[in-house]
C-alpha cells in the first residue's frame, strides 16, 4: 500500500508554537462576544471578522512554511498538553498540520471569513426597507437588532474555532471535540430564529439526527480503543497495517455512520433540508461550505482504516452514490431556493463520498471536490441571500424570475457558480467532478458502471435542476409585482465576497488541477497524507469518451431546463405533477419512513414506559406516600399539648420497656 | 473502711476548660449586677465569647494531652469528652451570637425585656419602655453549657446527675424567655420543667437501683460489679438500667420520651431552640455513650433489643409526624427527633467505630442546626418570625442567598451526598451495619425513614421556589455580622465535612477512646 509507506516515512516533525491561535483567536471572540453582554455590542461583529481573518492570516506562514519542506516532510505536530492519562493508556492533545488538515484550514478561515464579511452586511437593517411612523418591529426585524447580532457573529466564532479544532486535531478524541463543537454551532444558528417554532423544531431536528451519527464516531473510538488500545491518528494507522479485518471494517462502518450524520448522507439526510431556517449566510459556511463536508473529512482521515477494510470502503461509495442521486432527485422539485440549494449540496457531498469510497485512488478528488464545491456553493448560498435580500426575504423561486436586470452582480456571480456546477469547462466544477466520474469508472465487473452510471446521471440531474433554479431566479418573466417587492443590488459588503467566491468557482479548479502538470497540483500535495491518486488501471471507458458522455448529459439537462423554465411560462403555484414530482417534493417521503420505523416504536416504547412509571412505580409510591401521611395525622392527635398526657405517654413508655425487657428475660 | 475524709487528687489542667466557662457564667452574673444597662448587653456578649474562647484555648492546650479520671473519679477527661466538650464550646459560641442578634434594635430581638412580668400586663409594658433587657441570657447559657461539659465527662451517678440538673435548669429559664408569643413560651418552659422534672425521677431511681445492685455510683464500679454475680441482688440490674436510660433518652427525645420536644422548640427564643437542639442533644448522646459502654456494657444482651425498638420508634415516628407539620420549628423539632432515633443506631454498633460516628453525627448535626435555626429567626413577617410554612413560599425568589442556604442545610439534613449529613449517616450506620443483624435491621429501618424525611424537606425546597409566594410581605430580616458569622460557619462546615470529611473524622477516630 503506497499509504503506509508514506507513513512510515513521514515521522511529523514540530509546528510553531503559535499553531494553537488558529483556534484560540476565534474561541476567544466568542468568548469575548457571548461573556461580554451589551458592551461589546458597537464593535463585536467587526471584532469577530477580525479575529477570523486573523485566523487565516496565521494559516498562511504555516502554509509557506510547508511549501518550503519537502513532500514527506510536511506533516508537523504540535502537542498542547497531555490530555488523558489512564494506566498504560496516554493521550495527548494536539495539533497536525499536514497537507490534509492545510486545505481544510485555509477553506474554512478563507471562506469563512469572506462569510464574516457578508455577514455584516446581511444581518444589518434592510437598507431597503421604509419603515414607517408607528410601523412595530416585526419579529423577523426584531431578531436583527444589534444585539441578535453580536449573538450570531458569537456564534460564527464559535463554528470557525470548532472546526478548525476538528481538522487540526491530532487523534479521533479530540477531533470528536470539534465535531460536536460545530454540531453546537450549526444548532444555536439553524435556531437562532428560535422565536419560530418551526426554525426552533429544525434546529432540534439537526441536533437528534446528527446524535444518531455521533454515536457511531463515539463507538468507532470506542472500538479503536478495544482494539488497538490507541485513538490518536498515528497510532491508529499504524495498528490498522496489522489489525484483524473484520475489526477494521466495524470502525470503519461505524465512522461511515458518524460521516452520513454530519454530512447529510443517506439515510441520515433529513435533517439539511430544514436546517435552511438558519440565516443564509449560516447556509453558505456551514451547511454547505464547510461543517457538511466533515463527514468526507472523518473519511479520508480515516484512511488507513478504510484501505485495510474493503467491505467497509465500498458502503462509503455505494452511501455516496445513491446521496449523489437522492439529492439531486430533491433538488428537481423544490421551490424553495435554499431548499433546493440544501438538496444540491447533499447531493455534491454524496460525490465526494463516492470518490472517497473509492481509496487512495478517489481521496484527493474527494478533497479537490470539496475545496470547489466550498467556493461555488457557498457563492451560490450568498447569491440566494442577496436575491432574499432584495425580495424581502422571499424564498419561493415562483415568485422570482427575471431578477438579472436588478441584481446584476448577483446575477453574475451566481452563473459562475452555476456554470461551476454544471461542469462546464473550464470552471471548477468541471474539473473535479470530471475526475471523480473517471474514477469511479475504474474497477471489474459491474462496479464501475453502477458507480460511474450514477455519477454520470447525476450529473445529467444536476445540470436540469440548478439550470430550473437559476432560470427560475434570474431569467423568464417576471412573476412578482412591483407593488410589493423592489428588487435592488446588495451592499457591497455583500457583494465584495460573492465576487471573490465567484472567482474561486471560477479559476480555482483550474489552478488545483493544472492540465499542463505532470501530476495534477492537488494530488501531489495531498499524496503524502493518503497516498497516491492516479491509480495505473485505467476506467472501463477511455477518458475522453467519459468527458464527451458527461457534458452531452449536462447539455441535455441544462437544454430541457431552458425549454421548461424560460421559454414556457412558470405558473405561480406549483402544479401538482406526476407520483413522481410529488415523491421528490416530499424528499422522496423520508420524514414517513423516518416516522414509521424510528418515531412510532419509540413514541409507543415510551408511551409504555410511561404508563409503568405511571400507574405502577407512582401508584406505588404515590399509595406509600398517602398511608404515610395518613399515618402521621393519626399520631399527630397524640400531640395534644397537654403537660399529664404528655406524661403518661413517657410512663406508658417506662411501662412497656421494662415490661418488655422483663418478658424477654 | 477508712474514716478519714480524703481530698481527691485534682487535676485542674484536666477540667479547665469546665472552669472557665463556669467563672464566666459567674462573672456574668456579677457584670448584671453592676455594669450599666447600657453597656450591660455589649459587654455580657463580649464575656461569654472571650469565655467560650480562653476555654476551647484552654481544651487544646492544656486538657487535649492531659487525659485523666480526676476528682475521685468523677470526671474523666478522655478522647470522648475532649471531642465532646470541644464541640459544646463551639456550639456555645455559635449559639452566643444568634441570641446576641438585635436586627437593628436596641436590644436582643429574641428575648423579653422582662421575664418576670405577666404576659400583655402594664409591667411588661413598662419593663419595654425602659429599655430592659434579659442580659442574663448569657450567663444562664455558660452555666448551661457548663453543665453540659460536665455531663459527657460523667464518671459517675451522682456527678451525671448533677450535670443533668446544672444544665438543664438554665435551659427551662431560656426557654420561657421569648419576647413574641409569650405564653407559648411560657407554656413551653413549664412543660419541658415537668416532664424534665419527671424523667429525671426516673434516673435518680435507676440510680438508686444501681447503686443497691452495686453498692457504688461509680460508672467503672457498676461494669466491675456487673461481671461478678450478687445473689438475690440480680432482678435489680436491668431494670435499673432501663430506668437510668429513661433519663437520658428523654434529653436526647427518643420516643416516647419525645413529647416535649415540638412544645418545647417551637415555644423557645429561636436562637435558644437552635442552641438546645444542638448542644442539649449532644451532651444527652455523650452521657449515654458513657453509661452505656464504660458502665453497663457487660449485660447488653438483655437489653439492646429493647433500645433497639427505642431506636426504630425514634426514627419512624419522627420521620412520619414530621410529614405533617405545617410550622417549620417544630418541623426542625420533629426531625431532631428522627436524627435522635439515627443517632441512637450508630451508639447500638458498640464499637469503636460507632463512637467516631456518633460524635461525628453530633458534630455535624449540631452546626447545621444552630445555622437552620438562625435562618428560621431571620424569616419575618411583620415584625415576628414567620414560622408557618406557608408562609415560606416563594422565598427563593426575595432571598435567592438565605433560601439556597437554607435548602442546602435541609439537604444535608435529609442525607444527601456532598453534604455533612450523608458523610454522618455514613459514618453512624456503616458500624452498626458491621454489628450484626440486629445492626441491619436498624440501619434499613433508618435508611426508609431518611427517604420519608427526604420528601419533608425537599418539599420545603420547592415551596421556596417553585411556589408563589403568599404574601409580599415576608421578608429576611437584615441580620448583624453576629448572626451571618454563625449561619456562615455552619454551612461551610456543612460543605466541608460534606466534601472533605477526612479530616474531622480522623480526628473523631483519635477521640474514640473511653478511659475505663
Amino acid at each position: 500500500m503506497t499509504f503506509l509507506v508514506t507513513a512510515a516515512a513521514a515521522e511529523p516533525g514540530a509546528a510553531p508554537a503559535y499553531a494553537w491561535l488558529l483556534i484560540g483567536l476565534p474561541l476567544l471572540g466568542a468568548a469575548i462576544l457571548l461573556l461580554g453582554g451589551r458592551k461589546t455590542d458597537s464593535f463585536g461583529p467587526l471584532l469577530a471578522t477580525g479575529l477570523s481573518w486573523a485566523s487565516f492570516v496565521l494559516a498562511l506562514p504555516l502554509l509557506f512554511a510547508m511549501l518550503g519542506r519537502a513532500p514527506e516532510d510536511r506533516a508537523v505536530e504540535h502537542v498542547l498538553y497531555s490530555w488523558i492519562r489512564a494506566g498504560s493508556f496516554q493521550l495527548d492533545a494536539g495539533i497536525l498540520i499536514d497537507p490534509l488538515s492545510m486545505s481544510f484550514v485555509l477553506l474554512i478561515t478563507f471562506v469563512g471569513s469572506l462569510i464574516h464579511v457578508y455577514s455584516l452586511g446581511y444581518m444589518k437593517d434592510d437598507p431597503g426597507h421604509v419603515r414607517h411612523e408607528g410601523h412595530t418591529l416585526s419579529a423577523w426585524e426584531e431578531s436583527r437588532q444589534p444585539s441578535e447580532r453580536r449573538r450570531f457573529f458569537a456564534y460564527l466564532n464559535l463554528f470557525i474555532a470548532a472546526m478548525l479544532l476538528l481538522v487540526l486535531a491530532n487523534s479521533y478524541p479530540l477531533l470528536f471535540v470539534g465535531w460536536e463543537g460545530v454540531g453546537l454551532a450549526s444548532y444555536l444558528l439553524i435556531g437562532f430564529w428560535n422565536h419560530n417554532p418551526a426554525y426552533a423544531t429544525a434546529a432540534n431536528k439537526a441536533f437528534i439526527v446528527n446524535r444518531v451519527g455521533d454515536m457511531g464516531v463515539i463507538a468507532a473510538i470506542m472500538a479503536m480503543f478495544a482494539a488497538f488500545g490507541a485513538t490518536d491518528f498515528a497510532g491508529v494507522g499504524a495498528a490498522a497495517a496489522e489489525a484483524d479485518t473484520g475489526v477494521l471494517v466495524l470502525i470503519g462502518l461505524l465512522l461511515l455512520l458518524g460521516a452520513t450524520g454530519k454530512s447529510a448522507q443517506f439515510p441520515l439526510q433529513s435533517w439539511l433540508g430544514d436546517a435552511m431556517a438558519g440565516p443564509t449566510p449560516v447556509s453558505a459556511l456551514i451547511h454547505a461550505a464547510t461543517m457538511v463536508t466533515a463527514g468526507v473529512y472523518l473519511i479520508v482521515r480515516s484512511a488507513p482504516i478504510f484501505n485495510n477494510a474493503p467491505t467497509a470502503q465500498t458502503a462509503v461509495a455505494v452511501i455516496g452514490a445513491v446521496t449523489l442521486l437522492y439529492g439531486a432527485v430533491v433538488g428537481m422539485a423544490k421551490d424553495d431556493i435554499k431548499k433546493a440549494l440544501a438538496a444540491s449540496t447533499m447531493s455534491q457531498i454524496g460525490y465526494m463520498m463516492l470518490a472517497a469510497g473509492l481509496g487512495p485512488a478517489g481521496y484527493a478528488y474527494a478533497i479537490f471536490h470539496l475545496l470547489t464545491h466550498g467556493f461555488f456553493k457557498a457563492g451560490m448560498f450568498l447569491g440566494a441571500g442577496s436575491v432574499m435580500h432584495g425580495m424581502k426575504d422571499e424564498v419561493n423561486m415562483r415568485r422570482f424570475g427575471g431578477l438579472s436586470t436588478f441584481m446584476k452582480i448577483t446575477w453574475i456571480t451566481f452563473g459562475l457558480g452555476w456554470l461551476a456546477i454544471l461542469g462546464v469547462p473550464p470552471f471548477s466544477g468541471f474539473w473535479s467532478k470530471d475526475a471523480i466520474i473517471e474514477t469511479a469508472f475504474i474497477g471489474e465487473g459491474i462496479r464501475p458502471w453502477l458507480l460511474g452510471g450514477a455519477a454520470l446521471v447525476g450529473a445529467g440531474i444536476t445540470a436540469f435542476y440548478m439550470s430550473r433554479l437559476f432560470f427560475m431566479t434570474f431569467h423568464g418573466k417576471r412573476r412578482w409585482s412591483e407593488r410589493d417587492y423592489h428588487p435592488h443590488e446588495s451592499p457591497p459588503t455583500m457583494t465584495v465576497p460573492m465576487m471573490v467566491l465567484a472567482a474561486g468557482s471560477a479559476l480555482l479548479g483550474l489552478i488545483l488541477a493544472w492540465p499542463f502538470a505532470e501530476t495534477k497540483p492537488i494530488v501531489a500535495w495531498l499524496e503524502p497524507v493518503v497516498g497516491y491518486g492516479g491509480s495505473e488501471a485505467e476506467p472501463v471507458l477511455a477518458i475522453p469518451v467519459i468527458i464527451a458522455l458527461t457534458l452531452i448529459f449536462v447539455a441535455i439537462g441544462a437544454f430541457v431546463a431552458y425549454r421548461m423554465y424560460i421559454q414556457e411560462d412558470v405558473p405561480t403555484t406549483a402544479p401538482v405533477g406526476s407520483w413522481g414530482t410529488q415523491a421528490a417534493r416530499a424528499d422522496l417521503y423520508q420524514e414517513e419512513v423516518n416516522r414509521t420505523l424510528f418515531e412510532q416504536p419509540g413514541v409507543a416504547l415510551v408511551h409504555g414506559l410511561e404508563h409503568t412509571d405511571r400507574s405502577g412505580v407512582d401508584g406505588t409510591v404515590g399509595g406509600l406516600a398517602t398511608w404515610i401521611g395518613d399515618l402521621s395525622s393519626r399520631l399527630r392527635r397524640i400531640q395534644n399539648g397537654f403537660a399529664r398526657s404528655y406524661a403518661l405517654t413517657m410512663l406508658t413508655g417506662v411501662v412497656l420497656f421494662l415490661g418488655a425487657v422483663w418478658v424477654m428475660q | 473502711m477508712p474514716t478519714v475524709f480524703e481530698a481527691p487528687e485534682i487535676n485542674w489542667a484536666a477540667i479547665a476548660p469546665m472552669l472557665v466557662v463556669m467563672a464566666g457564667g459567674l462573672i456574668g452574673i456579677v457584670v448584671e449586677a453592676f455594669v450599666p444597662r447600657r453597656r450591660r448587653h455589649s459587654v455580657q456578649v463580649a464575656l461569654s465569647v472571650v469565655a467560650l474562647v480562653l476555654a476551647f484555648v484552654a481544651l487544646v492546650t492544656l486538657t487535649v494531652d492531659n487525659r485523666v479520671k480526676t476528682l475521685g473519679g468523677s470526671v474523666v477527661m478522655d478522647g470522648m469528652s475532649v471531642f465532646l466538650q470541644g464541640s459544646l464550646i463551639v456550639f456555645g459560641l455559635l449559639g452566643v451570637l444568634t441570641m446576641a442578634e438585635k436586627f437593628g434594635g436596641d436590644r436582643p430581638d429574641a428575648f423579653t425585656p422582662m421575664g418576670a412580668a405577666i404576659p400583655g400586663s402594664a409591667y411588661e409594658a413598662a419593663a419595654d419602655r425602659a429599655g430592659l433587657a434579659t442580659s442574663e441570657v448569657f450567663p444562664l447559657a455558660l452555666f448551661s453549657l457548663s453543665g453540659m461539659m460536665m455531663f459527657v465527662a460523667a464518671g459517675d451517678l451522682i456527678t451525671m446527675f448533677v450535670a443533668l440538673e446544672v444544665l438543664s435548669l438554665p435551659l427551662y429559664v431560656l426557654v420561657g424567655l421569648a419576647r413574641r408569643r409569650r405564653l407559648l413560651s411560657q407554656e413551653a418552659s413549664l412543660k419541658y420543667f415537668l416532664l424534665g422534672a419527671f424523667a429525671s425521677a426516673f434516673f435518680l431511681f435507676g440510680s438508686a437501683l444501681l447503686y443497691g445492685y452495686a453498692a457504688t455510683t461509680d460508672l467503672d464500679g457498676i461494669a466491675a460489679a456487673i461481671t461478678e454475680t450478687r445473689p438475690g441482688l440480680e432482678p435489680l440490674l436491668v431494670p435499673a438500667i432501663l430506668l437510668v436510660l429513661v433519663g437520658l433518652l428523654f434529653k436526647v427525645g427518643a420516643v416516647p420520651f419525645h413529647s416535649w420536644t415540638p412544645d418545647a422548640y417551637q415555644g423557645a427564643p429561636t436562637p435558644v431552640t437552635g442552641f438546645m437542639a444542638a448542644a442539649t442533644k449532644l451532651a444527652a448522646f455523650g452521657a449515654i455513650l458513657r453509661f452505656v459502654y464504660v458502665g453497663v456494657e457487660g449485660t447488653r444482651w438483655s437489653w439492646e433489643v429493647g433500645l433497639a425498638v427505642i431506636a426504630a420508634l425514634t426514627m419512624v415516628v419522627g420521620a412520619v409526624l414530621s410529614v405533617t407539620q405545617t410550622d417549620i420549628k417544630r418541623l426542625l423539632a420533629y426531625s431532631s427527633i428522627a436524627h435522635a432515633g439515627f443517632i441512637l443506631v450508630g451508639v447500638l454498633a458498640f464499637s469503636t467505630l460507632g463512637l467516631r460516628g456518633v460524635m461525628f453525627y453530633l458534630l455535624a448535626y449540631g452546626l447545621m442546626t444552630i445555622a437552620a435555626f438562625a435562618i428560621v429567626s431571620m424569616v419575618r413577617q411583620g415584625g415576628t418570625e414567620a414560622t408557618q410554612l406557608s408562609q415560606w413560599a416563594g422565598l427563593g425568589q426575595r432571598h435567592p442567598i438565605l433560601a439556597a442556604t437554607f435548602g442546602f442545610l435541609l439537604l444535608a439534613f435529609a442525607g444527601i451526598p456532598l453534604t455533612s449529613g450523608f458523610t454522618a449517616k455514613f459514618a453512624a450506620f456503616a458500624p452498626a451495619i458491621e454489628s450484626g443483624t440486629l445492626g441491619v435491621v436498624l440501619v434499613v429501618i433508618g435508611v426508609l425513614a431518611s427517604a420519608v424525611t427526604a420528601f419533608v424537606y425537599v418539599r420545603i425546597i420547592v415551596l421556596m421556589y417553585f411556589s408563589d409566594a403568599t404574601s409580599e410581605d415576608v421578608v429576611a430580616a437584615e441580620a448583624s455580622p453576629l448572626t451571618t458569622a454563625a449561619v456562615a460557619v455552619g454551612a461551610v462546615a456543612t460543605v466541608v465535612l460534606g466534601i472533605v470529611p477526612g479530616p474531622v473524622l480522623e480526628l473523631a477516630a483519635q477521640a474514640s477512646e473511653l478511659i475505663r
